[in-house]
């Protein structure tokens, strides 16, 4: 048997892909290993999760997965099993049915472990709009995880979780896994099934991996993926996910646009530093760094403010106390009803995306701003389309800062929205982006190291290369530090 | 930018009650954001094409088939105020 440290610590130090070869080597048990994290999860301090599953809780599995467990963002339908949404307006909603991602994983042999916590209907980049309190970052319990799927994040960084799902709408994986020091991927849009995951901005939402290896994004990538009849706008990625191997860059073409790098605008000095380090890197395992011009993506974050809450003003219009979740007393009239309903069950965000998404679609302003951003999107997409003549991957900072303290943005919704700089133009695009850790920088500020992830973007469902180019760099950076060890 | 009445506009039409602060609030807020937006109206979008949908689909048809839809019992168990197999609701009439 392989050894048990307090809490089944030792245990919890496997990624996914290597717990799974103990398994298989019969090694380790997977029922062993299942509950050695939902006796952690459910000692944890850091609000990670909104639900966990008991120790003791036995289920199948089955191949390839083997009866690994997987934390599930409070965003994916669980039938019988409590899903928020980080909202009080779905407080104690059991829903019927399952998502297609959660369902995929299952039946691929993953357990569920619990359902993590996040920003409120997956809007805020901080984790402090989700009605349940906010979730704290492991490596420093006074800052935030990041958002939205930041219980996610903090249970894989914080050894609570294998691995976990969230969903990305304007960086809602790659941003939280850059502030905790793991990876996350954004698949391309329609890569993975959106049924079942409650819906935010429709054109946008995409379900990935939060990870501790590039490989183990890889694996539950590739279970996840595939056409779904039940969401139309679902394609899956034709040529399969494979898992990564390579060591190296030779013959790969790494593009960075000089405006929209470590040299934009509010990038902190330690996060610009690691960056620049970084793509040292790429020389050194044989790959080429080539100038790039991306002209519009500085746009991203006005284009995204208006698509997004309008998208979500539509879709979040469905919550009436009419089916299920809150119904406030209307005193004997509908509209009231509505309007209580409404008002007392969505947070403060929320109200103001879809005040922000009304406003932008209602009468004599459509042109000047729906209209407007979706005209930027196009021509975001055209620029990444003209830059991938030229590379095969772009790589950014994936956050301009590192995590950054509870409360320091929560007044300032636009201080708050830049945070997304450097993930929304890849969202807008469709393409395909993953954050991967660059090491620890200290915060502008001062004070210990914290973590800071690089972001590598692909042309459309090119995830196989896009996982290879991440893979080698992660060889090269070998980020061994987690919250409970620095010295990496 | 955005005046009070026009966010008591909004308010009305997505069907929020606001507070006289959080009207007071809003109207700040939405103004800063609104003010960040207004960058791209200086650029020169003429003959470009919106986007609507990133990955190119068109029509994307299934078979007719029935197929079991979900139980009116599952269907009515979170429903607030469920009644005879229906959702029940006050009178829109007040």
């Amino acid at each position: 048997m392989s050894p048990t440290g307090a809490g089944g610590a030792e245990l919890r130090e496997l990624s996914a892909a290597e717990a799974i070869g103990e398994i298989e080597a019969g090694e380790l048990a997977a029922d062993e290993l299942f509950d050695a994290y939902a006796e952690a999860a459910g000692a944890e301090s850091l609000n990670s999760y909104l639900w966990r599953a008991e120790a003791g809780t036995r289920a199948a599995g089955g191949e390839p997965l083997r009866g690994i467990p997987v934390a599930v963002k409070d965003l994916f339908c669980t039938e019988g099993i409590e899903t928020t949404a980080g909202s009080r307006i779905l407080a104690g909603y059991r829903p019927p049915y399952t998502a297609t991602a959660v369902r995929r994983l299952a039946e691929s042999g993953a357990r569920l472990l619990g359902k993590t916590n996040m920003d409120e209907f997956a809007m805020g980049s901080s984790n402090e709009n989700s009605a349940y309190g906010p979730v704290l970052n492991p490596w420093d319990e006074t800052r935030v995880p990041g958002g939205s799927s930041g219980g996610s994040a903090a249970a894989v960084s914080a050894r609570l979780a294998p691995w976990a799902i969230g969903t990305d709408t304007g960086g809602s994986i790659r941003q939280p896994a850059a502030l905790c020091g793991i990876v996350g991927l954004k698949p391309t849009y329609g890569a993975v099934s959106r049924w079942g995951m409650v819906a935010f901005a429709s054109s946008l939402d995409q379900c990935g991996p939060l990870t501790r290896t590039v490989d183990d994004a890889a694996l539950m990538l590739g279970v996840m993926q595939g056409r779904d009849p039940r969401d139309s706008t679902s394609v899956g990625i034709e040529a399969g996910v494979r898992r990564p191997t390579r060591g190296d860059l030779k013959g790969v073409r790494v593009g960075v646009a000089r405006d929209f790098s470590h040299h934009a605008e509010g990038v902190e000095p330690g996060v610009a530093e690691l960056f620049e380090r970084t793509l040292d890197l790429v020389g050194e395992l044989g790959g080429e760094l080539v100038d790039v011009e991306l002209p519009h993506a500085e746009h991203g974050i006005s284009a995204y403010y208006v698509i997004a809450p309008a998208e979500a003003s539509a879709n979040l219009a469905r919550y009436d106390g009419v089916r299920y979740g809150l119904r406030e007393d209307g005193e004997g009239e509908l509209g009231t009803m509505y309007e209580r309903t409404r008002s007392c069950g969505f947070g403060a965000e929320v109200k103001r995306r879809i005040m922000l998404g009304t406003y932008a679609l209602s009468s004599g302003y459509y042109d000047a701003y729906y209209g407007r951003a979706q005209r930027v999107r196009t021509r975001i997409a055209e620029d990444f389309a003209t830059a991938f003549e030229r590379c095969d991957v772009i790589a950014t900072p994936t956050s301009p800062s590192v995590a950054f303290e509870l409360g320091a943005k929560s007044k300032d919704p636009l201080a708050m929205y830049l945070s997304d700089y450097f993930t929304v133009p890849m969202s807008l695009a469709g393409i395909p982006a993953i954050s991967i850790p660059a090491g620890l920088a200290e915060p502008a500020g001062g004070g210990p190291q914290l973590p800071v992830g690089l972001q590598i973007a692909a042309p459309t469902f090119c995830e196989t290369a896009l996982l290879d180019a991440a893979h080698a760099l992660e060889q090269a950076i070998a980020f061994d530090a987690h919250p409970g060890r620095r010295d990496s | 930018m955005i005046d009070r009445d026009q966010v008591l506009h909004v308010a009305r039409l997505a069907r929020l009650e606001l507070g006289e602060e959080e009207l007071e609030r809003m109207a700040g807020e939405l103004s800063g954001i609104l003010e960040h937006v207004e960058r791209i109206a200086s650029l020169n979008l003429e003959g470009v094409e919106p986007t609507t949908h990133v990955v190119a689909l068109e029509n994307v048809l299934r078979a007719d088939e029935p197929e079991p839809s979900l139980a009116r019992e599952l269907a009515l168990e979170q429903a607030p105020d469920p009644d005879e197999g229906a959702f029940r609701v006050p009178s829109p009439a007040g």
